[in-house]
């Protein structure tokens, strides 16, 4: 592992020279809470937060963005939109960068996406480790307190400076041509593992009873539970959970027409299988039609259906379903623990 | 950084020219297309297609036809939803898009050799007719050959010159019902499992393959294994809202499984299990 040091008096001019050279994404303060944004001046980013209102997979899988673009003529050529302009993230939690990773399988898998796969290619991403918790996460039980892969730059807070951890020959080139950098010292990488203990620590204090490995097959003797009717009654079915997820990808595909008639988008959107029309066809069929068996099914696909392919839940403790479920309904933890009581 | 392979969007169509339009029912009409580029569609019976009219949008449609030597195929389409009225609106020689052909087929080779009941119900006739057609164009592959068709009333029963031709062939036994008669009607009046009383089947050798809304698979497997029909030679095509073809968007999930690609074509003993699949 290769680290290096900034000092907190170079950074800015670090974050300086990218914004001179890249487009930067990063996050900032809004209305007492954390968001992405674009970062046009050193001061407005915060690497000093605990979690964001919507993560980072904004970027590469963007709310709403155009697949195709045609006219609406007879033998007009239909013109994939596929992004690749180069840009920086800056500040990454380990957690948000562990579910990147997951959407960069899903997205690879099977018949690759390049709509996704372009925009990651061309993200450079600088994590960054958490300086707080937010009250509902439990990424450190979730084993995302640290990641070894998906970033390219990992930073973190020494008080006194950053350490850096080069996590790819791109990191290195960006570091080595923008940054002031000074080595670190063994003491600077103890120090490193010492802090990240601590943060990892506090967060330790919200969890599963019980070994996260075995919630798959908790799920598996937990269909007809009372516990989804009895949750689910209280479900808006708003799907902010799926929203907020950063391992939530399931979309909609429509086409859009401009108001010259002439011309149109097909666009893809998120969309969540909370929402009431999700599985439902056109001859008027709903696979899913109470709001039990959509609740149900988003526990089932992070806890269940999507292991086979990650090899891991679906899930990496950001605990943003939680802060953001109104009735209360959609925290993790809450819910695999009661299940788990039985 | 790499540059934009245009070309390789999974979401882009091919267009399609409409060839021939042939309405079925008030509600149905049957659409023969052929690729612009002259290559045949290369489907397999019991995929499905992802169907675009450009500014409407996109939707799955079960491919009719068995696979044509002159490059033509054909969707048979209910008017149900946005993309199919725009679809309906469509004269022939109209472009429309066409990406896939997506998911699994039936067991055409499987069943080489074997005896065969296709059971329909409704409009599951349509990709249904996919395999029964191919069976009757490849027919010395196949042993006994039973089709079951049944509908609500005599208005909605689609495909109705070729019902009479299976009617009156020697090779095959055809058969069908509807669960309410109506003017002109002198057939069978029951629901499709009304039929298999009047049937004979050799368990063994027979693949079932069954077709059709939602509440029908329950019972018409009932009737299959009443028969003595071994489960894993039993098949269903199981219609979900396949909106991105490629096993993403998450939209056409049965549990773990989607539908567009471990799907729409099921044998039974893969699926019997699966809370939400009948």
């Amino acid at each position: 592992m290769e680290l290096q040091l900034i000092e907190k008096s170079d950074h800015d001019l670090f974050v300086q020279n990218l914004i001179n050279n890249y487009q930067v994404e990063g996050v900032k303060p809004k209305d007492g809470s954390f968001i992405y944004g674009s970062i046009k001046a050193p001061e407005e980013l915060c690497l000093d937060f605990d979690c964001t209102l919507i993560s980072p997979k904004k970027y590469f899988l963007p709310p709403k963005e155009a697949l195709l673009q045609f006219a609406l003529t007879p033998d007009s050529e239909i013109t994939p939109l596929i992004e690749n302009d180069p840009f920086i993230l800056f500040g990454v939690h380990p957690y948000d960068i562990k579910a990147i990773n997951q959407m960069d399988r899903i997205f690879a898998r099977g018949v690759p996406d390049p709509h996704y796969l372009q925009r990651r290619e061309a993200a450079l991403v600088i994590g960054v480790d958490p300086t707080a918790v937010a009250p509902r996460s439990f990424w450190a039980d979730m084993g995302a307190s640290t990641v070894s892969e998906g970033f390219d730059l990992m930073f973190t807070d020494m008080g006194e400076h950053f350490i850096v951890e080069i996590g790819t020959n791109r990191g290195r080139n960006l570091l080595e041509e923008h940054a002031k950098l000074k080595p670190a010292t063994t003491d600077d990488a103890r120090e490193r593992v010492r802090i990240r203990s601590r943060i990892s620590h506090i967060c330790k204090k919200r969890g599963f009873a019980f070994p996260k490995r075995d919630i798959p097959k908790l799920l598996e003797h937990s269909w007809n539970n009372f516990l989804w009717e009895e949750q689910a009654s209280k479900c808006l079915s708003c799907g902010t959970c799926n929203i907020v997820c950063p391992t939530c990808y399931c979309f909609d595909v429509e086409d859009h027409v401009d108001l010259d008639l002439a011309h149109g988008e097909r666009i893809r959107r998120w969309d969540g299988c909370l929402l009431q029309d999700f599985a439902a066809v056109a001859t008027g069929e709903n696979f899913r039609e109470t709001r039990a068996s959509r609740y149900r099914h988003r526990f089932f696909r992070k806890g269940h259906y999507l292991f086979e392919i990650l090899d891991d839940l679906a899930c990496v403790g950001c605990g943003r379903c939680a802060s953001g479920c109104l009735p209360d309904i959609a925290d993790p933890v809450n819910l695999f623990n009661k299940l788990k009581e039985g | 950084m790499n540059q934009p392979m245009l070309e390789d969007s999974p979401y882009l169509p091919k267009w399609a020219e409409i060839t021939r339009i042939e309405q079925l029912t008030e509600s149905e009409k049957l659409f023969e297309l052929r690729l612009v580029s002259g290559e045949p569609l290369g489907h397999t019976p019991g995929q499905f297609v992802e169907l675009s009219v450009m500014g409407i949008g996109e939707a799955p449609i079960s491919v009719s036809s068995a696979p044509a030597e002159n490059g033509v195929f054909e969707l048979a389409i209910r008017k149900i939803g946005n993309l199919t009225t725009a679809i309906h609106g469509s004269v022939t020689g109209d472009r429309v898009g066409i990406r896939g052909p997506f998911g699994t087929h039936f067991p055409v080779e499987e069943a080489k050799g074997k005896d065969l009941l296709f059971v329909a119900g409704g409009i599951g006739l349509i990709p249904l007719r996919s395999f029964i057609r191919f069976v009757l164009d490849h027919r010395d592959d196949y042993g006994e050959v039973i089709v079951l068709f049944g509908a609500k009333n005599p208005s909605e029963r689609i495909f109705l010159y070729e019902l009479e031709q299976w009617g009156n062939r020697e090779d095959i036994v055809y058969l069908d019902s509807v669960d309410k008669s109506g003017p002109g009607w002198q057939g069978n009046v029951g629901v499709i499992t009304t039929l298999f009383s009047k049937i004979h089947v050799d368990p063994s050798r027979t693949f079932c393959i069954v077709v059709g809304p939602p509440v029908m698979y329950r019972f018409v497997i009932l009737e299959a294994k009443a028969k003595g029909i071994p489960d894993r030679q039993i098949f269903l095509s199981l219609e979900r809202k396949m909106k991105c073809g490629i096993g993403k968007c998450g939209h056409c999930q049965i549990n773990h499984l989607y539908v567009c690609q471990d799907g729409p074509v099921f044998r039974y003993t893969d699926i019997f299990d699966l809370e939400e699949a009948l």
